[in-house]
């Protein structure tokens, strides 16, 4: 039993690592902008269409590719920004947000169905079966890249946030947009390069969920209720809370399966209620993020 | 300027940006499908319809959702039995005109849109919908309203056993009985002979889906029979986050044979994945679904590794029938690919329209009492995928059960068991080990 708990911590660590990449973009925007982007499962798939088209079209790997699929949803995610979020104000703007994001993933579920068909995918390079053996475990390559590039995208974002000029602007916007305007940060320009950044994180999201998955256009809709249950979980806004709590949650679902797979949902579920019960604001709430 | 808006017209501008675009993809997809899929039409009910003019059909098929990729292949099973039978004069002289609404996979909208299609459009006749899951749902609505459900893709006991259906016996699925699909799987490890099943261990994952636990439950309950131990026995959520902690949990057991109740591609091809992490390769792997898929389950799982992958099915491309022939070939030459990617969804949607086409020319209308009558007459009908004759609850007792595997490099995907049968290979009884 005891080998069996250890495989499923170990596994839950590892799936943990690829849900905070398809996270991490998600409470990023949320922190900045208020935004609920509802279009995030479906920019995770958009990522691993980018990824898959790479690697059959022109064979390039997918953990290269992302030096191009990373600056491409960038300019995509401002591009959405600018067509559509930016032009949304008043009080209602945060429930405005949740339906234009919605009708986002729409269009773009609906033009990735149109290039590719219904069929399901998956990116497939050599080394996606292979496995290294580590105390007894094999551990899939895939995931030990995987949740490196987690490690490693948030603490670029972190350190982007907390460790340059443009960071401390949006720390100012995430704190009081008003007062960021009268001292002169350009508002806007924050939040496009943020909404851009947190769409361009999710490309790597979407390249792992590839290479562990196969997908279709509408693979996006399983996504994002887990998505946003770790979001809320890790305090929405907290880029290292999106990572601990994708750990945290994909580890007791992990675990739960040794058991009762068929429980392993409702016991995620449930640990989140627990959770926001004893700790609204998340593991790691709004209000400490603003305040650091 | 614009800074002088109000703030509900900057909103305007956006939500209008969005539905003009939503709107312009709408009608992009619904253009592409029209010239097949016809509009709908009031031309009839239930009980009595126009005589004149087209017969007017209605299906909810998954589009969208969890099952569009089945979805997507129904709609072209029934569009390209529509476009066959329409080139052959129709039935009965009048042209057939199909309705397809999208019911995004979702049980409450498959039921929404059949009312839709029966109460509003006034369709003439219903076909069912993709899966078992929809199928139950969406046939209470057709027995209220009198229609018959001549159905492909919902098989599990839980169609046939619904209060309406034993009412009303509207229920008639022209493909193999779920249940009993793994059967011939069953038979060919008893063939192994008593001493050899009892040194065998087996794995029995499932999704929690009433097209998957049924037939992997029989399989448990023969093969145990037989003396083949049970190392593992679970059902997952169909929608999990990972498939990985239950398939490294069977791997970690080791089973000679596993036996997945899977019901879409993403589902094998991540059990396939995580053993070959593990290096695990089992003697014999059989899944519910998604090896069924031609074309599109050697592309996710690589055509080296689909080798010896195994499927229960009623149907193949290369099935020694003639309108199975004429209706691949077609299939190839309108959609393209090749005869062994092409998906068994295609033939079981080709087959509901066969069987309605049989059954409105033998009754000489729509009337869909007459039709029901019909089909439980104990007639025997023909269809891609062979005899088809309904017994009391509209389960196909004529079907066969057979088990295809991949092989040569998933390059075939061939007939296996029985063993002996027509158009039976040699199995290849030991899969060979992962390709990384």
């Amino acid at each position: 039993m005891a080998r069996e708990i250890t495989q499923a911590i170990v596994d839950g660590v590892l799936i943990g690592g690829v849900y905070a990449l398809m996270a991490v973009g998600l409470t990023l925007i949320f922190g900045v902008l208020d935004i609920i982007n509802i279009a995030q499962g479906v920019l995770v798939i958009l990522g691993a269409y980018l990824s898959y088209s790479l690697f059959t079209k022109a064979h390039i790997d997918p953990f290269i590719g992302l030096l191009i699929t990373i600056p491409a949803m960038f300019v995509i995610g401002v591009f959405i920004h600018w067509a559509f979020i930016s032009r949304l104000r008043g009080t209602e703007r945060t429930s405005m947000t949740l339906l234009v994001t919605y009708a986002v993933g729409l269009i773009i579920e609906g033009i990735l169905f149109k290039i590719y068909g219904a069929d399901d995918v998956q990116i497939n390079p050599r080394y996606v079966n292979s496995s290294v053996r580590i105390f007894g475990f094999y551990v899939g390559w895939v995931y030990i890249w995987g949740f490196i590039l987690a490690v490693v995208l948030v603490a670029v974002v972190y350190a982007l946030l907390y460790r340059t000029r443009f960071g401390r602007s949006v720390r100012a916007v995430m704190q009081d947009e008003t007062a960021a305007r009268l001292v002169g940060i350009s508002v806007n320009k924050v939040a496009a390069l943020t909404f851009g950044i947190g769409v361009a994180v999710t490309a790597a999201g979407g390249e792992v969920f590839g290479l562990t998955n196969a997908f279709n256009a509408n693979s996006g809709y399983d996504l994002i209720s887990r998505l946003l249950s770790i979001i809320i979980l890790g305090g929405m806004g907290s880029v290292g809370g999106a990572l601990g709590a994708s750990v945290f949650m994909l580890t007791l679902e992990s675990v739960v399966t040794i058991w009762q797979p068929n429980w392993a949902v409702a016991v995620y579920y449930a640990a989140l209620v627990i959770v926001l019960v004893y700790r609204p604001t998340g593991l790691f709430g709004r209000k400490a993020v603003r305040a650091q | 300027m614009s800074a002088n808006l109000p703030w509900f017209s900057r909103n305007a501008v956006a939500l209008g940006a969005v539905a003009l675009a939503v709107g312009a993809l709408a009608a992009c997809s619904s253009s592409s499908s029209s010239s097949s899929t016809g509009s709908a039409a009031a031309t009839g009910s239930a009980s009595s319809s126009s005589s004149s003019g087209p017969i007017t059909i209605g299906a909810s098929l998954s589009l969208t959702g969890d099952f569009s990729a089945d979805g997507q292949a129904y709609k072209q099973g029934y569009n390209l039995w529509v476009k066959d039978v329409n080139a052959a004069g129709g039935i009965l002289g009048r042209q057939v005109k199909l309705t397809i609404l999208d019911d995004q996979s979702d049980p409450n909208q498959v039921v929404t849109n059949y009312q839709t299609l029966i109460n509003t459009d006034h369709v003439d006749l219903t076909f069912g919908p993709f899966s078992s899951l929809l199928t139950a749902p969406a046939s209470a609505v057709a027995a209220r309203n009198g229609y018959a459900f001549v159905e492909g893709a919902g098989g599990a006991p839980t169609v046939f056993d619904t209060q309406s259906n034993e009412a009303d016996h509207n229920v008639f699925d022209v493909s193999l009985p779920v249940a009993d699909e793994f059967l011939p799987f069953v038979d060919y490890i008893a063939s192994l002979g008593a001493a050899k099943d009892k040194t065998l261990t087996a794995a029995y994952p499932s999704a929690n889906d009433p097209f998957a636990i049924p037939p992997v439950q029989l399989a448990q309950a023969k093969l145990s029979a037989l003396g083949v131990k049970t190392v593992y026995s679970k059902v997952f959520p169909e929608e999990t986050s990972s498939y990985k902690p239950a398939a490294d949990q069977v791997a970690a057991a080791k089973p000679d044979i596993v036996v997945l109740g899977s019901t879409d591609v993403p589902t094998v091809s991540s059990f396939m994945s995580e053993f070959a992490q593990d290096h695990f390769t089992p003697q014999l792997f059989i899944a519910a679904a998604g090896p069924d898929q031609g074309a599109a389950f050697t592309k996710a799982v690589g055509a080296g590794n689909a080798t010896g992958m195994m499927v229960p099915d009623g149907w193949y491309p290369g099935y020694a029938n003639a309108t199975s022939k004429k209706m691949v070939s077609e299939y190839v030459a309108q959609y393209g690919g090749t005869a062994s990617g092409v998906n068994a969804d295609i033939a079981e949607a080709y087959s509901v329209g066969q069987v309605v086409n049989q059954a409105i020319t033998a009754v000489g209308s729509v009337n869909n009492a007459k039709i029901i009558s019909y089909l439980h007459s104990g007639v025997t009908l023909q269809s891609v995928q062979g005899a088809v004759k309904f017994d009391a609850l509209g389960e196909n007792a004529s079907s066969d059960a057979f088990v295809f595997q991949w092989q040569d490099s998933g390059k075939n995907f061939d007939q296996v068991l029985p063993v002996g049968a027509t158009g039976s290979v040699p199995i290849i009884a030991t899969k060979p080990a992962w390709q990384s």
